[in-house]
């Protein structure tokens, strides 16, 4: 319905915008791909596209939380306090094995989900908000339990950072997997169409009597458990557990990852796929600008230029 | 300004509707903010005693707490009320204190500032490197440069319709990334010259009372009275209860939008310079988080996020209120600083619960018949 809308106004411009929108990140990956291949050293090599996979897929499970969270005309926060707070159960429950500490970092993933959830479904608190408060609190939380860095050393947990199955190293598997279930639940299922139908209006999901208190509190409860995962993962790769850092700044590489993707920010569409190489295309230009000698500085305004310009290209196809 | 004021019309209902709609989480709303504006402003709206009550649990609310805390701590600490102490909370909310100013005027209009942390860093750093040309220089290249931050952020949210936490997400990024990279990614620390004028900013007392906290009550007497008593805070008022209807009314969105962004930008490099002259240093690492204790302290002075409705002296309480709050904790002295992380996270989301709960009720009222 909004394309036809908007279709009926300026059908050109309309065209492209929503082209832009859709694909323009699959242009700037393919992009960023020649400008590396044709200008970076050592750029084409297995070892360089197996670092760039595994450090891709934290952010990219995170950035599948988000896209559910923003499809449903929200925003998840958390989720870099979420990865903080699971590193430090990571430290304080691995002695009990790798799995139990998997298990405590989802669940602690969930916890902090249901809260958020429960504020933003239940109390109607703003999403901003609401994630803005456990943003703050969960971080906290993570220190309190681990003051500072702690190495992580465990044979499972270091296979499972740096092991392969087939020359995939296990993280990207983890994260493929994650992706084809998101994607599957967006699509495919009941709670997809009514996550969808809420993101596009709420009040209109009210009056069809779609339970919207309770989707609301699942997306946000998946949104806690992926950045968990990522948290997990995180901590396998680095063998360490570093509260302070893990995931500060994780937020803002979702949500990048997500709209430079071609998600709305007004909600009512997921791109699962698009967020898949908007994930791939914050990785590449980190990458990038690292490989040329470019303070990492760089990158953080480059970051800015690339969200404010996806923003301001899906800016013309709102809801209207 | 006719201009501006017929160009926003004309763009008239398919634009200005659409994109209220589109805005995106931050620009979501409950429908009665004008009415709910009414209440707390005077005895314009009816005498219903509870709802009277709950505009003044939402007003007062925070200086409530604010005085209860003091007095329990006065009482179970005997370092908490000594000059030296007290002293140490009036220098580090003043800071805090100009940013959450700034962060008001964005909130009341409807909008979020979430790149005051960073520009707060940019000012301190600025005006570091410039004191070594003077006082002068120092503030003025923190403040260009801090409000050009500002007028971006509000040009991109007001002109080109972009939702205010995404643009200024952004500009968080990019400010640190800016600062980092004057500053040789953060290697390199500006220090102030020892006799410099502009460190007596920072350092200097009047009557005792250090020299930021002076310019803090100023600045928060000034913003009260913009907010309260001139045009221009009428409108920050009209566009944030209803961004259409401030247009019919002739209130000129974009400009009031734009000015309260350079404002935050200006307050929050202000703040970020005063803040090096008390240092005698641009120190890299400041402002991470700020942006949250400052939205913070807003809100639980009564400011509603979802804007319209907002007091200058309620977020001077929040403030206070964080403040003490983060100083008891560093008076117990087994409890480490994260705690003040998690107390002032599970704060917030109690006052935002109360709020909703006072707004959702008053809403109720006054939308049944009756």
């Amino acid at each position: 319905m909004a394309e036809a809308v908007a279709g009926r106004i300026a059908p050109d411009r309309a065209a492209v915008h929503s082209w832009l929108q859709a694909y323009g990140v699959y242009v700037g990956v393919g992009v960023l791909l020649l400008f590396n291949v044709a200008f970076t050293d050592h750029f084409l090599s297995a070892e360089n596209f197996r670092t760039q996979a595994v450090q891709v897929a934290p952010i990219l499970i995170v950035a599948l939380g988000m896209a559910l969270a923003i499809g449903s005309e929200g925003i998840d926060l958390s989720v870099g306090s979420v990865m903080a707070l699971s590193t430090s159960l990571v430290a304080l429950y691995l002695g009990y094995g790798p799995w139990v500490a998997l298990l405590a970092t989802v669940l602690g993933g969930i916890a902090i989900g249901l809260v958020n959830g429960s504020l933003v479904a239940f109390v109607g608190v703003q999403p901003i908000v609401a994630t803005l408060a456990l943003m703050v609190g969960g971080r906290g939380l993570a220190l309190v339990l681990v003051p500072q860095l702690e190495d992580v050393r465990d044979p499972g947990m270091r296979a499972l950072g740096s092991g392969d199955l087939l020359g995939v190293p296990y993280p990207v598997l983890i994260a493929l997997a994650l992706v084809l279930l998101v994607g599957f639940a967006v699509r495919r299922t009941t709670f997809g169409r009514q996550l969808l139908a809420i993101g596009d209006s709420r009040p209109a999901a009210r009056l069809a009597g779609l339970p919207v208190r309770r989707v609301l509190l699942c997306v946000y409860v998946a949104s806690g458990a992926l950045a968990a995962v990522a948290g997990f993962l995180a901590t396998a790769r680095l063998q360490a557990s570093d509260p302070t850092s893990l995931g500060s700044l994780m937020e803002l590489s979702a949500i990048t990852a997500v709209v430079v993707g071609g998600t709305p920010l007004s909600g009512g569409r997921v791109r699962v796929g698009g967020t898949v190489a908007g994930a791939v295309l914050i990785q590449l230009l980190t990458a990038t600008l690292i490989k040329h000698d470019l303070p990492p500085s760089w990158t953080q305004i480059a970051q800015a230029a690339v969200i404010v310009l996806a923003v301001y290209a899906a800016r013309e196809r709102g809801k209207r | 300004m006719s201009a501006a004021n017929t160009r926003h019309r004309g763009a008239g209902s398919q634009e200005a509707a659409g994109s209220q709609e589109g805005a995106g989480p931050a620009g979501r709303a409950p429908r009665n903010r004008t009415a709910d504006r009414a209440g707390p402003a005077g005895p314009g709206s009816g005498g219903i005693r509870a709802e009277r009550l709950s505009a003044l649990a939402q007003q007062h609310g925070a200086l409530v707490a604010l005085l209860l805390t003091v007095l329990i701590a006065s009482l179970s600490f005997d370092s908490f009320a000594g000059a030296g102490n007290l002293e140490n909370i009036a220098v580090s909310s003043a800071f805090l204190a100009i940013v959450a100013l700034g962060m008001t005027f964005v909130i009341v209009s409807g909008g979020i500032d979430l790149s005051v942390g960073s520009v707060f860093a940019l000012g301190g750093v600025l005006a570091a490197w410039g004191s070594r040309y003077g006082p002068v220089v120092a503030l003025l290249l923190a403040l260009s440069v801090c409000g050009t931050i500002g007028l971006i952020n509000g040009l991109l949210i007001a002109r080109a319709r972009l939702a205010p936490f995404i643009v200024t997400l952004a500009a968080m990024l990019g400010a640190r990334g800016l600062m980092l990279n004057i500053t040789e990614e953060g290697t390199s620390t500006f220090l102030l010259a020892k006799d410099s004028v502009f460190a007596e900013l920072g350092r200097g007392k009047l009557l005792g009372v250090g020299i930021p906290v002076w310019i803090t009550l100023v600045l928060f007497v000034l913003g009260g009275l913009l907010l309260r008593r001139t045009r221009f805070g009428q409108h920050v008022y009209a566009v944030g209860g209803n961004e259409d209807a401030a247009s019919l009314m002739g209130a000129s969105v974009t400009r009031t939008k734009v000015s309260v962004y350079v404002l935050s930008g200006l307050l929050a490099g202000l703040a970020g310079a005063l803040n090096a002259a008390w240092l005698a240093s641009g120190v890299t690492i400041l402002g991470q988080g700020m942006e949250l204790e400052a939205i913070s302290a807003v809100v639980i002075g009564g400011t509603l996020l979802s804007g319209g409705m907002g007091y200058v002296s309620g977020s001077l309480a929040g403030v206070l209120l964080l403040k003490v709050i983060q100083n008891v904790i560093n008076q117990i002295g087994s409890l480490d600083s994260a705690y003040q992380q998690v107390v002032s996270g599970a704060f917030l989301i109690v006052v935002v619960v109360v709020q909703t709960w006072l707004g959702r009720r008053r809403k109720a009222r006054l939308t049944s018949p009756g």
